[in-house]
């Protein structure tokens, strides 16, 4: 019997494999498809309350979430392509001018 | 049990059907193109070439089997089966006809009748663009790069343009299954059928989707990842012998697959443009008979020996399905509702794909500036603007 | 083991093997296609969850836009050099312990059972499809959000635009 509570293992699990990828990755491109885990850990629990309540505003946020996703993974790699430009880069520490 | 029994049976028959009329459509492409252009196209493996996809199947089979050194080898070899598994996909959720009753068995014609089927096709066919990214990405080579490349960006900027003529007649029908919405266009107004395209007013919509269908395809004029005299052959430069032939099965799958959709969502899927009381029951076997007696004609003024015996055999085979429908019509009507059904739907989509055939054997292609300019400059908003007014008088009707 | 339950493990060792992978592969191309598999993974699960419009954004939105965006832009960046490089920071022995702290914390949370929910609460069942109820909440109780939502899209939009654009002077 699957209960909500495997769910919940599940996004979890998911959050932290997302949010080590973007604590340890150097990659800046690595490190926004971690986001993406993450934000789609949370919507493996939205959904899975939505099923627990019975309910369709768990659905309606995870549709939010994920448009809030396309915003950031567009503003994100357009960053990208703007550093890759001028620095010739996609390493996030070596764009370290402020550290002089 | 019966149910796992008949959907297998309808599976294998729709697989059959499919394969065939893929190996087929590159046959009728190659007349059709040859005839625009004043040849005669194949003509040696069997009469009129008839048995030349079978020899283009053997050719293709026995051909050296080749894995360049220099390319990423999972991804080199899952590319082409991920294209041609996500094409055969769609076809799954396309209903080919009504429910029906032969032999006590009630079915749909069709394979799976699902909530969100056409959610579903949109959503496989998005996919589809990895089956041509990744093999240009794998070939590791320049030319299959840029096809790659060109092939991402194309087919995500013709999507949204798609999904939103899509959307048209999805408000109209109110339904997001496809069996659903060709229920909504049975029957005609004074006349004129019901379908969406019509009464409907879809008729902008209709053009747009099928620009857009044409993108998604990688058709002329929009085949910018292959377009041979700029990247050699595109994202398939590396590609040879059966993995070569799976894109061109891929190929061809979609266009089957994006014309049942428009034959689905804007022409009344099997609903005959004829009224019943108007005799639409004989309809087909009137067009069987004039096609066997124009064979029979021909076959009497044939140029070239061998026309003589294959036309008035071809003419009796063509006749002897217009003697099925007009059994169908007379005597078993449970017979002639399939097959009429089967007819119509059959009728409209090999139209659509003639279209397809005759506007890669007229256009050019375009530039690839043009090409991203029109997919966001016009389509998108034109496709916006037809929602739009769509949903406005949907509102005011009711 | 019903379906139910055989599924649930396809599909989540699918997320997580693809997260995994998403984390700790080393060409940027690999890691795209691990996290779309982990999107299909997560995929499924809405789909065993009875939200069959999510399903299909997933796959639409997630699958078919972002991962494409991606795989365009690494395609075009070129990260074959970047491949040969080490791929973990400085302060990654720090963010692993940190990371083993919250595993630790999480999953002795879940493991007690005094914060484990009821296996189901009994409310009123939704009637209708599920993509007709999405709708309705989302443009009657949820409207203001949505209008917001579409404003941030554009947003994005123009500033990605401006910011990956060639500067014309």
């Amino acid at each position: 019997m699957i209960t909500i509570n495997h769910y919940m293992a599940v996004s979890a699990a998911l959050l932290l494999i997302g949010t080590v990828g973007v604590m340890t990755r150097r990659n800046i491109v690595v490190i926004l498809m971690s986001i993406e885990l993450i934000l789609n850990a949370v919507n493996v629990n939205l959904i899975a309350f939505s099923k627990y309540h019975n309910q369709v505003t768990g659905q309606v946020f995870a549709i939010f979430v994920i448009a809030v996703a396309v915003a950031e993974a567009a503003v994100g790699l357009g960053v990208l392509i703007a550093m890759f430009r001028n620095k010739g880069t996609v390493q996030a520490d070596e764009v370290d001018l402020l550290k002089w | 049990m019966e149910f796992i029994i008949i959907t297998l049976v309808k599976t294998g028959l729709v697989a059959f059907i499919l394969l065939t009329t893929l190996a087929y459509l590159q046959w009728v492409e190659r007349k059709v193109i040859a005839h625009v252009q004043a040849r005669v196209g194949p003509y040696r493996v069997g009469p009129h070439g008839l048995l030349q996809p079978l020899a283009d199947v053997v050719k293709l089979m026995t051909k050296e089997d080749l894995i360049p050194d220099h390319v990423n080898k999972v991804f080199y070899v899952l590319a082409p089966f991920l294209a041609v598994f996500l094409a055969l996909l769609s076809i799954s959720v396309i209903p080919f006809g009504p429910a029906v009753e032969i032999f006590g068995i009630k079915t749909n014609l069709g394979l799976a009748d699902i909530n969100i089927g056409i959610l579903l096709i949109l959503a496989v066919s998005s996919l589809g663009v990895y089956g041509i990214a990744l093999a240009g990405w794998a070939s590791n080579n320049k030319y299959s790069l840029m096809g790659g490349l060109r092939s991402a960006a194309q087919m995500v900027s013709y999507e949204l343009p798609m999904a939103l003529a899509i959307a048209a007649p999805l408000i109209l029908s109110n339904s997001l299954n496809l069996r659903e919405i060709v229920d909504t266009q049975a029957g005609n107004w004074y006349g004129i059928p019901n379908w969406n395209i019509f009464t409907g007013g879809q008729i902008f919509g209709f053009f747009l989707f099928m620009i857009a269908a044409f993108a998604e395809t990688n058709r002329i004029p929009f085949d910018l990842p292959e377009a041979e005299n700029e990247l050699v052959a595109g994202f398939h430069v590396e590609y040879s012998s059966m993995k070569f032939a799976g894109f061109f099965m891929a190929e061809y799958a979609n266009m089957i697959t994006v014309c049942s959709v428009a034959t689905v969502l804007f022409l009344g899927g099997w609903h005959s443009p004829i009224p019943s009381q108007a005799g639409s029951g004989v309809f087909a076997a009137l067009v069987h008979f004039a096609a066997a007696g124009m064979l029979f004609f021909h076959a009497m003024h044939a140029a070239r020996p061998f026309d003589k015996i294959t036309f008035p055999v071809f003419g009796v085979v063509i006749s002897g399905i217009g003697a099925i429908f007009l059994a169908g019509a007379f005597v078993w009507p449970a017979l002639g509702a399939a097959i009429n059904g089967l007819f119509w739907y059959g009728a409209k989509t090999f139209i659509l794909l003639f279209v397809f055939i005759w506007i890669r054997a007229t256009l050019p292609r375009f530039r690839y500036d043009q090409l991203m300019r029109f997919a966001w400059l016009f389509m998108f908003p034109a496709a916006l603007l037809n929602m739009l007014i769509t949903a406005f008088f949907v509102a005011l009707k009711g | 083991m019903s379906g139910d339950t055989f599924f649930f493990y396809a599909f989540s060792a699918l997320a997580l093997l693809g997260g995994l992978g998403t984390v700790l592969l080393r060409n940027a191309v690999h890691c795209a296609l691990a996290l779309m598999t982990s999107l299909l993974g997560v995929a499924g699960l809405y789909l065993l969850q009875g939200a069959e419009f999510l399903f299909a954004v997933q796959i639409v939105l997630y699958i078919g836009g972002i991962m494409v965006l991606f795989l365009f832009v690494i395609m075009l960046v070129n990260l074959d050099q970047a491949s040969k490089l080490q791929q973990f920071g400085r302060q990654t022995p720090i963010a692993l312990v940190v990371a083993l702290a919250a595993v630790a914390a999480i999953f002795s949370m879940l493991s007690k059972s005094a914060v484990l929910l009821p296996a189901s609460v009994s409310l009123t069942p939704l009637t209708g499809g599920n993509t007709e109820t999405v709708a309705n909440v989302l443009f009657t109780d949820y409207l203001l959000p949505f209008e917001l939502v579409s404003i941030l899209l554009l947003v994005a939009v123009v500033g990605s635009v401006m910011m990956a654009g060639k500067r014309t002077e």
